[in-house]
């Protein structure tokens, strides 16, 4: 029969690949993620501005009633509201809604987000009510006060080029995020909650009662855990190549190594995580502590650069942050081994330290 | 008897203390079991039995006292005692997803053995036919013949079982004593087995040791334990009305007397039942007391418990 070392490996693969779940969360989740997202953002959205309208109290020759009868079309069966649609062939459709409401109904509409921005006319005035800090109002504010003084908000549309080459596009930056999330999860999820999990049932307990050697039990896991997490990115990166047309800009020796040392990292952690506790529970909300802020901040799905200032130091040396920064560098930017030789260092070392550490407080019995 | 290993004793345990915070788990246990010999430890929850078995499966290591197993310290012996015994834990959940004969496989290639073995161990358990199953799949009674299977497969000198038929039916428990009693008659296993059933103490075991609070209150064979009472065998009977309740401190023949309020009634020990009906019988006459239910019997170990604590065996307390 075979050795504990081979028995130890297969069982691995076993639990894994019996795992419906464990299937659809590693491979199907990311790649219907990435199919979900770079299609939403291959096409130009429509963008939809609406805003609300308080018309003076004697409108005969209102500036904003004119606007509306002369030059937006009646939405059909809907009272009192109108819509003017700014069409470009490159920057795709803008479409404004204006609803005339008194003032009252309008600070409601504003309220429940219903509305971006009022327009009060007074003494033949208009005045654009919104909040500045809003960059949705301030779009509505620019694209509106344009067509309102009869100027569009595109000055000149033949200065417009589309930037469609590859590396340049979201698919090109979406796809390095979904690679290093995925390990992250695949790495936290399947080692830490597993090896919790083996605790509360007494599974560990029943094993080191036998000649098992747990340095073999630790490094199957490792190892098979590894080679999930080499499946599951290579399969997201031939459905991102093949059905977006994603590219290696970079080398490949580079990006080799940073999924190693992202692997490394998250799995060193892992360990350190669940060395100790024996309850389910607390594993999963150690695992969600880690893994959620890190997705949220160091994006994955859209720049991190508009965090404000003085939190985006602090983002950049996450380790998530250091290992999806480095992937796009070399997948989008062309980079080498030498553009990404600190963060590989960083997260590989961090990896065999935590690795250690959590060896060495692991909690067996 | 000199055991394979080289020891006289399976297990000899000196004094032996544990405390989890400010629990006293064990408060000085001393035990010694002999080759081919079955013991039982009995005792309701929290009396300190699973924190002694699994001390003395090298799991847990006592505050203070000496544990020796084949006359050897568990500090320097893991790798050779390891293979010596068989354990089956409380409560171990193995991987669902597993089959019956890959969790077998897996356990067996800790200790180098062959799948043979593996076929052997499944014949002997009765799980043959369910090799090919999930885990998750199995029955209780299953899962605990599995745990069973996984103890015995390094055909241990020693197989330590805590509580291996809690929770299952009569006829799941049967099962796994005759597959104990096969393994007496065939191996010449020892074998410890904590357990809160009386009537598997004394269907399965040669000793017996009772605790309670972290302390051994009594060790020895069932007819040493009964012996050691003055008196084996009980009378019972339930009063009915309630109106006049029966004295029995002038009765020189009951040597022990226990009262339920709750349920009227009454258990005596006598030295001599079919001497004392008749007095019995002319008292409750005289008192005009009258009584259901009236029953003679041996002791059993559960009438021991009472008689050491005051309480039954099957009552709860905080698990230890």
């Amino acid at each position: 029969m075979r050795s504990q070392f081979w028995q130890l490996l297969s069982i691995q693969f076993k639990e894994f690949f019996r795992e419906p779940g464990a299937l659809f969360w590693s491979f199907v989740f990311p790649i219907l993620m990435s199919l979900v997202l770079g299609m939403a953002f291959k096409e130009k959205p429509e963008i939809m501005q609406h805003a609300a309208v308080v018309l003076p109290a004697n409108n005969d020759s209102s500036k904003l009633k004119n606007f509306l009868e002369l030059h937006c079309t009646k939405i059909k069966n809907k009272i009192n509201e109108y819509e003017f649609i700014l069409d470009n062939k490159k920057l795709g459709k803008t479409n404004d809604r204006f609803f005339v409401r008194s003032r009252e109904e309008s600070d409601i509409m504003i309220k429940r987000g219903q509305a971006s921005i009022i327009l009060v006319e007074e003494n033949g005035k208009v005045n654009y009510l919104f909040d500045p800090a809003n960059s949705e109002s301030r779009l509505a504010y620019i694209t509106i006060s344009g067509i309102l003084s009869g100027k569009s908000y595109i000055s000149n549309p033949d200065e417009i080029q589309t930037l469609e080459r590859k590396g340049m596009r979201y698919i090109d930056f979406l796809i390095p995020g979904l690679l290093a999330m995925g390990i992250m999860s695949s790495c936290l999820w399947g080692i830490c909650y597993s090896l919790i999990e083996k605790r509360s049932k007494k599974l560990l307990r029943r094993l080191v009662a036998t000649p098992m050697k747990k340095s073999w039990f630790m490094i199957t896991m490792f190892m098979s855990r590894f080679i999930f997490t080499l499946l599951e990115t290579i399969a997201l990166l031939v459905f991102a190549m093949l059905v977006f047309g994603v590219t290696m800009q970079g080398s490949w020796i580079a990006f080799v190594a940073i999924i190693i040392s992202g692997s490394f990292f998250f799995m060193g952690l892992s360990i350190l995580l669940g060395s100790r506790t024996a309850n389910p529970q607390v594993g999963n909300g150690l695992v969600s502590s880690i893994t959620m802020p890190m997705m949220l901040l160091s994006g994955i799905f859209f720049s991190y650069s508009n965090f404000p200032d003085f939190i985006i130091p602090i983002i950049k040396y996450l380790p998530l942050t250091l290992f999806v920064d480095s992937l796009r560098c070399i997948f989008n930017e062309g980079a080498g081994m030498s553009a990404v030789i600190f963060p590989f260092f960083i997260l590989s070392i961090t990896g065999i330290a935590t690795f250690f550490a959590g060896l060495k407080i692991y909690k067996w019995n | 008897m000199i055991s394979k290993a080289g020891s006289s004793q399976v297990v000899s345990a000196k004094n032996i203390f544990k405390s989890f915070k400010d629990v006293k788990a064990l408060n000085g246990v001393n035990l010694e079991i002999q080759p081919s010999q079955y013991t039982a430890v009995l005792g309701p929850n929290g009396a300190g039995k699973t924190t002694l078995v699994e001390i003395i499966e090298g799991i847990q290591s006592p505050d203070s006292g000496e544990i020796l197993l084949f006359g050897k310290h568990w500090k320097h012996n893991k790798e050779e005692l390891h293979h010596l015994i068989g354990i089956s834990l409380q409560e171990t959940l193995f991987e669902d997803k597993l089959t019956v004969r890959e969790t077998l496989k897996l356990f067996a290639s800790f200790y180098k053995l062959t799948e043979k073995r593996v076929d052997e161990i499944l014949e002997m358990v009765n799980l043959k036919e369910k090799h090919r199953s999930y885990v998750k799949h199995l029955s209780g009674g299953q899962r605990q013949k599995l745990a069973l299977g996984i103890a015995l497969i390094n055909k241990p000198m020693l197989l330590i079982l805590d509580e291996p038929t809690t929770g299952l039916d009569p006829t799941a428990r049967r099962e796994i004593w005759d597959i104990l009693r096969g393994l007496k008659e065939n191996q010449g296993t020892s074998m410890i087995l904590t357990t809160h059933y009386m009537e598997e103490a004394e269907t399965l075991c040669d000793q017996i040791v009772i605790m309670d609070k972290g302390k051994v209150l009594a060790q020895g064979t069932l007819e040493e334990l009964i012996s050691a009472t003055n008196t084996n065998e009980i009378v019972q009977f339930k009063i009915i009305g309630q109106k006049t309740i029966p004295d029995f401190s002038n009765f020189k023949d009951v040597k022990e007397v226990h009262y339920d309020e709750v349920s009227a009634q009454f258990t005596l020990h006598v030295a001599n039942t079919s001497e004392f009906l008749p007095v019995l019988i002319k008292y409750l006459n005289e008192i005009a007391c009258k009584v259901s239910e009236l029953r003679c019997r041996y002791v059993t170990l559960d009438d021991l418990f009472i008689h050491m604590t005051g309480r039954k065996l099957t009552d709860n307390t905080s698990g230890i």
